[in-house]
């Protein structure tokens, strides 16, 4: 087992240069007056970029350098200053990245994980009923249902929710996190905050269900015509103990190795609702200063999603292992 | 017989089979042809897929959602794509003024102002303009037709490519093995783990650092996403061509000392061929999402040009029209998801009339 994991690990580490290299390569063909004009236009915009900032961004990446060698100087030198935990500063807000990236978080993480267990919560037990009355009308209906919540953007349909809950009924706020003008602190922000993140939720949960109910819905029919729940009828168990106490409990397998492998991109955040609701979350805030080219800001995000998605699998396919006793190990 | 003949035409391929068996040992004078109807499995694949009440559906929606967008414009030629409505409404407005005049008097002048208003924008619905104008002016039902042509040429050129980069790369690694493997699906490993959108925020920078234009941008964008999404078909390709390589058929076709293109694409793909239709039905229903998100986030399609993401992105900044013009933004979003919603039901009936395992 411990050479297992040693061996998943030093693969993810493999998997990680190869993005770091990507998005390196990438930002590199930016030619450099294109960032000076994207700098000039921060500047403009009432923000003033540290000229200190600048300097310090230009040695770290080494910009500038378009000979073969510099390229990879420049390359390594980033990779050693990410290593050491360094994402550089960014240009907008003058924080360091890692400082803009954590700050964010904590708004993102709540969408997203309340989200995620009413998904479950939902998609689940719907994916049994699906599966257990497979052609029947309760499928039909579950499966145009869960199909049209896959086919809706996520930017019509926050809008169309914002247009109707917050402009048109009024029961919810439209933008934010806070009341604009509130005075509440502490615990008495609690409310508030619920207020707010209730729509940007509610998206997030119609969007997603769809595909767990479905992966549930799958899993379940495999399960259900395996030969041990023929057995299981055959001693003539009632059929509400071999859904729950036979099929759905080997159906747990692939749900706990995803929501393993879901952990890390809670704290992603989702970008396009968050902008829809001006949630002031990671992923809201990486799309305004990526808009505006703050490029250390731009690679420091990058990673740490790539990050995070390394990690999702690491935890994914350990998981894995641990809950199927048949997976063999090699 | 007439009970035979009944069922062999309610099942497929095994039910065939034993049927067979039957008509041949019991009843040797008809022949065979008279009393069953044979089916290639190309007709039942069809004649399974047209069973299912959704996939029809689906596919009535595709196919006019197509002729709306391709066809439409031909017919309906009132309005261009960036035909601006200039017959705006005359604004009458008055006050007064108070001019001295050269002897000294004061006279008081009411001053009425003509103003024509030089588009015609926000107008409601009306045998003019089906579906109104937008906020600069434009036919929003004319500019639904050519946003159609954009979303989905797109995303059959994006669905194309990845499939022909994920069907080789795919092969090879499945076929080879070996250290080909290894290098093909780490560098899968690593391309799926980029983070989508923003990396597309990045290449978007750049098409601007290189000054594309505005009409040729969504196809260079979508280009570049291919080279990051076609991972999923070759894992797809090749773990089907790691199970296939050893079955008995493979062994006679190296007995036969075919050459290995010939294996690989004559006789490996083709079988593969029935997740790889599954796989690209659905992923045009996800490549729409991924043309109209970045549209939306005006990234792709831009103003003047219309797409279907384009006609929403308004909405973002502007909320007068989010909550009193829904003709200018709704009709789009409903194009969107009919298109996304046809090929998944499309992709979902195919899914189950290829699979024999699905039989009902």
């Amino acid at each position: 087992m411990l050479k297992y994991i040693l061996k998943r690990i030093g693969l993810s580490i493999v998997i990680l240069v190869g993005v770091s290299m990507i998005i390196y390569f990438l930002i590199r063909l930016m030619p450099v007056d294109f960032i000076q004009d994207k700098i000039n236009a921060i500047n403009q915009g009432g923000a003033t970029v540290d000229e200190e900032t600048v300097k310090t961004m230009y040695e770290m990446y080494g910009l500038g350098d378009n000979s073969f060698r510099g390229i990879l100087e420049g390359y390594f030198n980033w990779l050693g200053q990410l290593a050491q935990g360094n994402l550089g500063r960014s240009f907008k807000t003058n924080e360091p990245v890692a400082d803009v990236i954590v700050s964010h978080m904590g708004v993102s993480f709540a969408v997203s994980l309340i989200a995620t267990i009413i998904e479950f919560m939902i998609a689940i037990p719907l994916g049994i009923t699906a599966a257990t009355h497979q052609y029947s009308l309760r499928d039909y209906i579950v499966t145009i249902f869960v199909m049209v919540g896959i086919s809706l953007p996520s930017f019509y349909f926050g809008q169309v929710l914002k247009d109707l809950f917050a402009y048109k009924l009024g029961w919810f706020p439209s933008q934010g996190l806070v009341n604009a003008g509130g005075s509440a602190t502490g615990i008495a922000l609690l409310p508030e905050y619920f207020m707010h993140m209730f729509l940007p939720i509610l998206t997030v949960v119609i969007l997603s269900i769809g595909g767990r109910m479905r992966m549930t819905r799958t899993n379940m029919l495999e399960v259900m015509n395996s030969d041990y729940i023929r057995t299981a009828r055959a001693k003539g168990l009632g059929e509400h103990k071999v859904i729950y106490k036979h099929a759905f409990r080997n159906t747990l397998i692939p749900i706990v190795t995803t929501l393993a492998g879901l952990l890390p991109s809670l704290f992603s955040g989702a970008i396009i609702t968050e902008q829809v609701f001006g949630l002031p979350g990671i992923g809201n805030v990486a799309l305004e200063l990526m808009n505006c080219g703050d490029i250390p800001f731009i690679m420091g995000y990058n990673m740490f999603l790539a990050m995070l998605s390394v990690i999702g699998v690491l935890l994914s396919d350990l998981m894995y292992a641990v809950v199927d006793p048949r997976v063999k190990l090699d | 017989m007439d009970k035979d003949k009944k069922l062999i035409d309610e099942n497929s391929a095994p039910e065939i089979e034993s049927a067979l068996e039957n008509t041949s040992t019991a009843d040797t004078d008809t022949p065979l042809d008279k009393n069953i109807k044979l089916m290639s499995p190309t007709q039942m694949v069809v004649r399974r897929f047209f069973r299912s009440k959704l996939s029809i559906i689906g596919l009535i929606m595709v196919i006019s959602l197509f002729i709306f967008s391709f066809l439409g414009p031909l017919f309906y030629t009132k309005w261009g794509e960036i035909e601006l409505d200039e017959s705006g409404q005359i604004e009458y407005t008055s006050e007064t003024v108070q001019i001295t005049t050269e002897d000294g008097k004061t006279v008081t002048v009411k001053q009425t102002v003509e103003r024509k208003l030089k588009d015609n924008f926000l107008a409601p619905p009306s045998s003019e303009h089906i579906l109104g104008t937008d906020n600069e002016g434009y036919d929003i039902f004319v500019r639904l037709m050519y946003g159609g042509r954009i979303s989905l040429t797109v995303s059959f050129i994006a669905v194309f490519v990845i499939t022909i980069l994920g069907v080789v790369l795919g092969g090879i690694a499945g076929y080879f093995g070996g250290v080909i493997d290894n290098v093909i699906m780490r560098i899968c490993d690593v391309l799926m783990c980029l983070p989508g959108i923003p990396i597309l925020l990045i290449i978007s920078t750049l098409l601007d650092a290189a000054n594309v234009d505005a009409k040729y941008r969504i196809y260079l964008l979508m280009i570049y996403l291919t080279l990051f999404s076609w991972p999923g078909t070759a894992r797809l390709v090749r773990g089907q061509i790691l199970s296939l390589r050893e079955q008995e058929y493979m062994v006679a076709a190296e007995a036969m000392g075919y050459s290995t293109g010939r294996k690989i694409f004559k006789h490996l793909v083709p079988n593969v061929m029935p997740q790889l239709i599954v796989q690209m039905s659905l992923s045009l229903g996800s490549m729409i999402l991924y043309e109209a998100t970045l549209s939306y986030l005006n990234l792709g399609v831009k103003p003047p040009y219309a797409a279907w993401g384009t006609m929403i992105n308004i909405i973002s900044t502007n909320t007068d029209i989010l909550q009193n013009h829904f003709n200018v933004w709704g009709p789009a979003g409903i194009c969107i998801v009919i298109a996304v919603l046809g090929f998944n039901f499309v992709g979902d009936g195919l899914r189950d009339a290829l699979d024999p395992k699905m039989r009902r």
